[in-house]
């Protein structure tokens, strides 16, 4: 008999289960760039400072959270803390941390870019007109520089759904795990179940960070001028 | 002690990481290849608005940009054989990275031939260049000077990426490092010669591109 297999995504719950699979990736997603976007503000304003030791630290630090893939990271923070210093923490954890860690220091390197961007005489202007530091950034650096960054914010918000994607090799049952659950469950009954599962799967990240990303290109077209 | 580092250890399975490291440069290599040919290819089509295949460009560079790499190799490797289509791990990883590259790099090339002037473009049309003269010897060259950046950027994005290809059951620096934590419990030995691996792949890579797109700068071409 002809085998459907794409019947085994609408039996039972198995749907369900997929999509709370992706809700925990997505949850680890949310709360690491709500962490990175906080933030990375200040990291972004600290890389612009003029002392040396100082912007030397921002840089390394960027550098070494670029340079290694985020696996590698996750594996250092979920396999080496517990090892070295007895922090045993859970893989979502790790995963929320790592992500975090390394979302800052992209979205310090975009708020960088944002605030060197603006011209000099908005910062000069503003002492002359006897601003504090912290006054000069609340009215005049940052809301300025809010719109520069929003597209390239967007986009790392993309880039970090989609990363978020590794959680399942340092252990976390998500929406692949599930998958696998389920295609192991109906191995017998169909064996085309894998085809189908992680076609869905695909197509959810997909319309997952389609919007997203065409959001960001919009907005930097229109905010180019 | 527990924070020691085992040095016997480490020299034990330098040869191990060496292999490892190899395997990863082999797939970067084919992966960057691939991608470079794929990305040209749509690059050009898309900046000639050539009527079918121009919408199937963009269809591919939505879909490969929009998804992440785990996800493409898991249908790959463990859905497409579902229905007949069999990869060994190699050529499923390189497929994936292809996959996944060929868009990024169509992007930079589609940045670098946007920034060619309308000016050159007539000038060589009105020499009587032919369509494909005018991509040889005044559109690509021209745009290789501008994409070189963005290009060199997508080849150690893509060497990262090669993170992920211990799940199609390849042996690469991952899965050596998660093997000799979970067989030897050496986790620090085997974390540290995991982040050295990836630093000597990716350090002096990464200086050559910072080197080549200075010299590069001076070859701007006026408008």
């Amino acid at each position: 008999m002809r085998d459907l297999g794409i019947r085994v995504l609408i039996e039972g719950v198995n749907l369900q289960r997929l999509l709370l699979g992706l809700a925990v990736t997505a949850r680890i997603a949310f709360i690491a760039v709500a962490f990175s976007m906080v933030l990375g503000v200040p990291f972004g304003i600290l890389m612009t400072r003029r002392n040396a030791a100082l912007r030397f630290l921002c840089r390394f630090y960027l550098e070494a959270m670029r340079i290694i893939p985020v696996l590698v990271w996750l594996f250092i923070f979920y396999f080496g803390l517990a090892r070295n210093f007895h922090i045993n923490l859970s893989a979502a954890a790790a995963a929320v941390l790592v992500f975090t860690l390394w979302g800052t220091a992209e979205m310090g390197d975009i708020v960088r870019g944002a605030v060197t961007s603006l011209h000099r005489h908005q910062y000069e202007s503003a002492h002359a007109l006897g601003l504090s530091e912290v006054q000069l950034y609340l009215y005049v650096i940052i809301p300025q520089a809010a719109r520069r960054l929003v597209p390239g914010a967007i986009n790392l918000t993309t880039r970090m759904i989609k990363t978020t994607s590794l959680v399942v090799l340092i252990g976390i049952v998500e929406m692949l795990k599930v998958g696998q659950q389920i295609i192991e469950s109906n191995f017998l009954k169909s064996p085309t179940a894998a085809f189908w599962v992680y076609g869905l799967i695909f197509f959810l990240y997909f319309i997952l960070c389609m919007p997203v990303s065409r959001l960001s290109k919009r907005l930097e077209r229109r905010w180019q001028s | 002690m527990g924070y020691m580092v085992d040095t016997a250890f480490i020299v034990k399975f330098t040869p191990l990481y060496i292999e490892a490291m190899g395997l990863v440069l082999e797939l970067c290599f084919f992966g960057v290849l691939f991608s470079l040919i794929i990305g040209l290819f749509c690059a050009i089509v898309r900046y000639y608005r050539i009527p079918v295949l121009r919408s199937a460009a963009g269809v591919y560079i939505e879909l490969s940009r929009n998804t992440p790499l785990v996800i493409q190799l898991f249908f790959l490797y463990f859905g497409l054989p579902r229905v007949g289509i069999t990869f060994d791990s190699f050529t499923c990883a390189v497929t994936g990275l292809s996959f996944l590259g060929g868009s990024y790099m169509a992007e930079a090339f589609r940045g670098g031939l946007e920034a060619i002037g309308r000016g050159q473009i007539e000038s060589g049309l009105s020499i009587g260049l032919s369509r494909s003269q005018l991509v040889r010897y005044v559109a690509l060259p021209q745009a290789l000077a501008v994409a070189a950046p963005a290009l060199g950027a997508n080849v150690i994005f893509l060497l990262k990426e090669t993170s992920v290809v211990s799940i199609v059951a390849l042996a690469d620096l991952m899965s050596l490092a998660k093997d000799l934590i979970g067989l030897y419990y050496k986790t620090n030995e085997a974390l540290l010669m995991l982040v050295a691996g990836y630093l000597i792949l990716l350090l002096p890579l990464s200086g050559l591109f910072r080197f080549a797109e200075r010299r590069l700068r001076y070859a701007g071409f006026g408008n």
